[in-house]
């Protein structure tokens, strides 16, 4: 297995030189009126054909946000999916943590250093990674940006959740849940990534915006269960009136739900939740949560490999893809097609 | 053995006996002091704070890394550090899922397999650090990358759940104490806490563990020069801190239902912080469990009153570090007033 990838990646790394030194002929013209941006398609065309006329699998290494997350192993699924439909061949790798830039940037680093057909990016700081995003550029090869958008024109789509509208959605089911007023608290996983700005903006907007009858009286940070109960416990303490709990993502919600739970304070408090997991399905089928958002990381990570098998074809690709987002409760939580973007 | 003792008694003069005795009182007294202050500070400002539920919450809250403290001080006491405690706890917390989760065994099985590879793992360090000569900070560096890694692996990168195991939330969450007195419902987890405590300290101050444990971190090399074998009783410690963080593992497993095979990482540096805050020294020989017991207690008496306060997140890890800065100052103070 090791050895035949290693022979795999060897044949595909000297397959992409002489590609890459074929390609630089060609190239020159592209690069001269590529500054415009929307060229990039265009300009992966010729390191695109060679392979598929060589007979090579296509190869396109997934730079992730983390691998051990429930949600990252569910938008690998996703890009597995894509992979054994099209033919292509994938890599699926991660940071351990959503704090270490640094790390995940050596991974793009060394994926890009393998000459990749095209590249899947889901960026943890997207300025730090515009260098990187450069060379890929220059190297002719499209990178595919997935989860969070990259602050730079150089990514052919982005395959996102828009958070921001996925959150003003949790606001306003909070709203009617606990009856148009009174005191609420979100418990964001993070104080500094995009997604956990984005989540926790997009609802705070949408409560002050609309519902002036309803108060956010804290907002606190943790990702981690067990901190996240400790510190909703304490939320609780400081706020005996309070009426409902948003978690912005699955740590943050199961600690939410726990912390309610360690309080007694089961039914009292409306709780809200982000994405799945085997917890927070079983909590909202027990109705000890109302109802969470779901994403759809399934659909993220078959999107991005679908846009990055067609932007090294050359076809044109929309600038945006809205991988969507749902809210489910107990009601909705056995459709279709709600059970399709949950995972355990 | 007898002369293995005999020629330990020279190496702690008694006329340095009640010094160190003086000074780790002082040290606890400060401890305790700053706590009985912060308590007062946290009641006056918020009426929420001193409520019994509250107090109930910080216990229970400093469980989890409070034993995993008790352990470290063992080690920090040999002028060690163990910095796989967090991961370590985690793959603990894994283990016991897959006994109980996965082959079905009995609960007490599945715990007895968690404290087993926290023990595992401790006793591999420890021969690490005593056998093969590998610095503490690089063994332990070492093991924690190990656990992490397999914990991740062992439980597939998914929560392990405890579900089906009826009753294993009780571990944490129950309360003996709550059935026997109702309404005085402090959870089991509190309990358990509070007993290793007495065990940690029972072995620190009255066993033969205690005692090389002192002496090693004093002098290793006069305690191995009077005939005592210090590269097993290295790894007999490591070994006893490996099952104090198995039984964090545990009590954290119990508590959210699932061993969470990606957390763990930052608890061991809350649990050095607890040891720290509660006068042992980080070059050795000097510590006690109360101390640590309270240095944990302050940690998390210390966050809780500030997010009930509603401080900032980012401001209460800033006064933290405050924290932690002053007590280790205080403690160079006195040493240096000692010496």
């Amino acid at each position: 297995m090791k050895k035949s990838l290693r022979a795999w990646s060897t044949a595909s790394l000297l397959l992409a030189g002489v590609l890459a030194l074929s390609a630089c002929g060609s190239n020159n013209n592209g690069n001269g009126g590529n500054n415009g941006g929307a060229a990039s398609p265009e300009a992966s065309k010729p390191a695109a054909s060679n392979p598929a006329a060589s007979g090579e699998k296509l190869y396109i290494p997934i730079i992730s946000k983390g691998f051990q997350h429930q949600f990252w192993q569910a938008v690998k699924i996703g890009a597995e999916k894509a992979a054994a439909e099209l033919n292509v061949e994938i890599t699926f790798e991660g940071p351990e943590t959503e704090e270490q830039v640094d790390k995940q940037l050596e991974m793009l680093q060394v994926a890009l250093d393998k000459k990749p057909d095209a590249i899947g990016f889901a960026a943890l700081d997207s300025k730090a990674a515009l260098p990187y995003l450069e060379k890929a550029k220059s190297s002719n090869i499209p990178v595919i940006a997935f989860d969070s958008g990259v602050d730079s024109d150089i990514p052919v789509t982005t395959a996102s959740t828009d958070n921001r509208a996925a959150s003003a959605l949790a606001a306003d089911k909070m709203a009617e849940l606990i009856g148009g007023s009174g005191e609420i608290a979100v418990v964001a996983h993070d104080q500094t990534s995009r997604t956990g700005v984005d989540r926790r903006e997009g609802f705070v907007k949408q409560i002050e915006e609309k519902y002036p009858d309803i108060k956010i009286v804290d907002i606190q940070y943790s990702g981690d269960h067990l901190k996240a109960t400790d510190l909703t416990k304490a939320i609780l303490q400081a706020h005996p009136n309070l009426k409902g709990i948003f978690g912005t993502n699955e740590g943050a919600a199961i600690g939410v739900l726990n912390g309610v739970a360690e309080s007694k304070m089961d039914g009292k408090v409306v709780v809200i939740g982000f994405d799945s997991g085997k917890a927070q399905l079983d909590a909202i089928r027990s109705g000890k949560m109302a109802g969470a958002i779901t994403q759809n990381p399934i659909g993220i990570g078959y999107e991005t490999v679908k846009a990055a098998v067609a932007a090294i074809k050359g076809e044109t690709v929309e600038k945006n893809i809205d991988t969507g987002f749902y809210w489910y409760d107990k009601n909705n939580i056995d459709d279709e097609q709600i059970k399709a973007v949950l995972y355990e | 053995m007898k002369r293995t003792s005999l020629a330990l008694e020279p190496q702690t003069p008694t006329g340095k006996q009640p010094f160190r005795f003086k000074s780790g009182f002082w040290q606890q007294f400060l401890a305790f002091g700053s706590l009985i202050v912060l308590l007062i500070v946290f009641s006056l400002a918020s009426e929420n704070f001193f409520q019994f539920s509250n107090i109930v919450g910080i216990l229970l809250s400093t469980a989890v890394t409070g034993v995993l403290a008790l352990g470290a001080t063992f080690v920090i006491i040999t002028g060690g550090i163990d910095l796989s405690v967090g991961t370590v706890m985690t793959l603990s917390a894994v283990m016991t899922g897959v006994s109980i989760s996965f082959w079905g065994t009995p609960i007490w099985v599945g715990l007895l397999v968690g404290i087993l590879t926290g023990a595992l793992c401790g006793c591999v360090s420890g021969y690490a650090v005593s056998k093969l000569n590998i610095p503490p900070f690089i063994a332990t560096l070492a093991m924690m990358m190990i656990a992490k890694g397999l914990a991740l692996v062992i439980s597939g990168t998914k929560p392990v759940y405890f579900t089906d195991a009826k009753g294993f939330t009780d571990i944490s969450l129950g309360s003996l104490l709550g059935d026997i007195f109702p309404g005085f419902t402090i959870p089991n987890a509190v309990l358990i806490f509070f007993a290793a405590a007495i065990i940690g300290s029972l072995l620190l101050t009255r066993t033969l563990i205690g005692r090389y444990n002192f002496a090693i971190g004093s002098n290793e090399e006069a305690t191995r020069l009077s005939g005592v074998n210090v590269g097993f009783w290295k790894i007999v410690i490591y070994t006893i801190a490996g099952v104090f963080t198995g039984i964090a593992g545990i009590l954290i497993a119990s508590r959210l239902n699932s061993a969470q095979p990606a957390l763990g990482q930052g608890y061991e540096l809350e649990a050095i912080a607890a040891v720290v805050i509660g006068g042992t020294s980080l070059s050795g020989g000097k510590g006690t469990i109360v101390g640590t017991v309270i240095g944990a207690l302050i940690m998390s008496v210390l966050t809780n009153g500030l997010r009930i306060l509603s401080v900032p997140q980012e401001w209460q890890t800033v006064v933290v570090g405050f924290v932690i800065f002053l007590a280790v100052y205080a403690d160079m103070l006195r040493r240096k007033k000692a010496a």
